[in-house]
């Protein structure tokens, strides 16, 4: 088990800069997501921890010691492909066996002809043999270790990768995108797995996707990364909650936040819609921010809108969503220069709107996030108070 | 509007039947007809070769003999000329290419293919200008060294100027392109060498293509006339062709019977190893990805 430390990691492809100075320590027997839209450097940094791609600069340390100057082997992690990458030519039992064979038998007990002349090699080889076994019937793959891997479904492919990373016993697993090509129940059902498998196992987990579904049902943190940096980093809830800029927001959470542009007024007043909201921030007048509303924060107003703390605007529904146990409803913004809003309501609520009739949408203006032009959070200055400071929450 | 409905104009099912049919019957047509054209040789070799020598030079075209004169025609071969040394020979000369040729080219293909390093596309338009020097050019020089080196007259000197194969290596890399990088990732974490990675994971990948190339190797090296004619002067070592030469060349010279039973009986062995081998062979040339 160990703690891996990654320190200022970069790394370019030629002119083309795709990590910017990494820091990220995680903790033993944690599991931590890298999320982020394709392209933003995670599986690169991945790679880079398992020693198959070289950073230009910076130092990865795991169990406290650095491994730059190891080979993938030797750093003892294992890790798990989106395509699988299992061998073609060798069948489940051979696959799973083959880290065993590497790692404990001599290279000439490995070779044709030669091997026969090993007397260690026999024991050597049940000893393997038992080990795969153990890890097969952990994953249900006791019946399928004499076939190959294109005899296999994809959930099975899958078990069987995740049987080679388990069988060495790594310190540190390395999943890259592992549930990708599953199909969508499968994906469901191997979530609870693999979390299930990482509270048996104990050990470190750091995870890839660009499903932040999957980054929030599974991970202890979650960093999010977009251009070879992280932007935030912390549990799931802290980056539903509070996210640390706008890219993050618009990441996390499905559907996606609803952004509305509001403007700064005199003493820093927020505006949305020309009607001023009990909101201050500390930016000059005349600034352009975007109020970050989550759908589930949107509801319906009956009767007179407004008062209390609460922000309302008039919106048309475009379109209804069923989803079984709730509605989404999409609305359009009519007349307005700013995108439609997706708000989430129990079926007997959204049955109360029909299609094109105008509604009055409103919101707790403290479930607002505020975000600046540059796409910074910025922290609202309380009721009242005089001062109040920018805190961004820069990870 | 009207050139639209005219060219909508539903077509009959007697009509297209006519035209699938006429369209089956030229493409099969021109098949058939470049199949005559390259069988022809084979047929006239093999119905010669059963012929007594008097319906050999007559001049009507017949590809059954009116009198079967095949025990004769073969035995006279096999007894005069050592054709079973011949093909031994042949045997031998083509494993020896083959095999190190395999053994020079996979790990240059992998190289070529798979592995990053400075220079290497260079490397790589090198190897495919060698593809364009015919094997003329440096006779001259390799014979020179062979005979200086006393190694004239051995299958050494037959087998070595085509230890080197430029198509196989640009053949492999090709095929090695398509092969995944996670496979050969994960056998790089699983503790693998290259060497081990090349032979034990990506090799057995490309049976497919090892089979194609095979049988080009085989064919070229079993036919070839040139080379040991330039290097072998003692008929014990001599390959087909060049056995067949000394054949002609003895008593023998003008019994057309005999001479085409010779030649087919060395051909045998290529045509029935590629029938065996048929399959993987047009697999490996049409194959552009190992799935």
């Amino acid at each position: 088990m160990a703690k891996v430390a990654l320190s200022s990691i970069a790394k370019s492809f030629g002119p083309t800069k795709v990590l910017g100075g990494v820091d990220l320590d995680i903790a033993d027997g944690e599991f931590l997501t890298l999320v982020g839209p394709s392209g933003c450097g995670k599986s690169t940094l991945i790679r880079i921890i398992a020693g198959l791609e070289h950073q230009n600069a910076g130092s990865v340390a795991i169990g406290g010691s650095s491994v730059d100057h190891l080979r993938p082997h030797e750093r003892r992690v294992a890790m798990v492909f989106q395509s699988y990458a299992l061998y073609p030519h060798m069948s489940v039992g051979a696959n799973i066996a083959l880290p065993l064979t590497m790692s404990r038998l001599k290279l000439w007990q490995r070779l044709p002809l030669l091997r026969q002349l090993s007397a260690q090699r026999r024991s050597v080889m049940r000893g393997i043999e038992a080990d795969v076994e153990a890890v097969a019937a952990q994953l249900q793959l006791d019946h399928l270790l004499a076939r190959k891997p294109a005899q296999l479904s994809g959930g099975q492919r899958q078990r069987v990768a995740l049987g080679r990373a388990m069988v060495r016993n790594p310190d540190v697993f390395l999943m890259d995108e592992p549930l990708s090509n599953l199909d969508a129940k499968l994906r469901v059902h191997m979530r609870t797995e693999l979390a299930e498998l990482h509270k048996r196992l104990g050990a470190t987990f750091i995870y890839v996707t660009h499903d932040q579904v999957e980054a929030m049902t599974m991970s202890d943190r979650v960093a999010m990364m977009d251009s070879g940096a992280v932007l935030q980093l912390g549990t799931p809830s802290q980056l539903y909650e509070k996210p640390a800029s706008l890219k993050v927001a618009q990441f996390i959470g499905s559907p996606t936040i609803n952004l509305l542009p509001a403007a700064t007024a005199a003493g820093g007043r927020l505006e949305l819609f020309g009607r001023p909201l009990a909101l201050a921030v500390p930016l000059a007048q005349g600034e352009a921010v975007a109020l970050g509303i989550r759908s589930e924060a949107l509801s319906l107003v009956q009767g007179e809108p407004g008062g209390n703390g609460r922000a309302w605007f008039s919106a048309r529904l475009r379109r209804k969503e069923n989803l079984g146990s709730e509605y989404i409803l999409h609305f359009d913004l009519a007349g307005r220069d700013a995108a439609g809003v997706t708000m989430r309501a129990t079926p007997a609520a959204a049955a109360g709107v029909n299609e094109a009739a105008e509604v009055t949408l409103g919101f707790d203006e403290t479930a607002a996030h505020i975000f600046a032009a540059d796409g910074e959070r910025i922290e609202p200055r309380g009721q009242g108070a005089a001062t109040g400071s920018v805190v961004p929450l820069r990870a | 509007m009207a050139d639209l409905a005219l060219s909508a104009a539903p077509v009959t099912p007697v009509h297209s039947v006519l035209r699938r049919f006429l369209t089956l019957v030229l493409i099969h047509g021109v098949l058939i007809a470049g199949a005559i054209f390259m069988l022809a040789p084979f047929v006239w070799m093999l119905a010669t070769s059963i012929k007594p020598p008097a319906e050999i030079f007559s001049a009507e075209i017949s590809l059954w003999p009116k009198q079967f004169y095949g025990l004769q025609n073969y035995g006279f071969a096999m007894e005069k000329a050592p054709l079973l040394r011949f093909a031994l020979n042949g045997v031998i000369l083509c494993g020896g290419i083959l095999i190190v040729q395999l053994l020079v080219a996979i790990p240059c293909a992998y190289a070529l293919a798979k592995l990053d390093f400075p220079g290497r596309n260079a490397l790589f338009v090198l190897v495919l200008l060698g593809l364009c020097i015919p094997v003329q050019v440096p006779a001259m020089p390799l014979y020179i060294a062979l005979a200086q080196l006393g190694l004239l007259n051995t299958y050494f000197s037959m087998m070595m100027p085509f230890f080197l194969s430029v198509f196989a290596i640009f053949l492999f890399r090709q095929f090695f392109r398509s092969f995944p990088d996670d496979i050969i990732n994960a056998a790089r974490l699983d503790g693998m060498s290259e060497f081990e990675i090349v032979w034990r994971i990506v090799t057995p990948s490309a049976w497919p293509a090892i089979a194609a190339f095979s049988v080009f190797s085989a064919v070229a090296h079993w036919n070839d006339l040139y080379w040991p004619l330039i290097v072998i002067s003692d008929a014990k070592l001599a390959p087909p062709p060049l056995g067949m030469m000394f054949f002609a060349d003895a008593e023998t010279g003008s019994n057309y019977g005999a001479l085409t039973a010779a030649a087919t009986i060395l051909t045998a062995p290529l045509v029935l190893a590629f029938l065996v081998a048929r399959r993987r062979f047009i697999d490996g040339i049409t194959m552009t990805g190992v799935k």
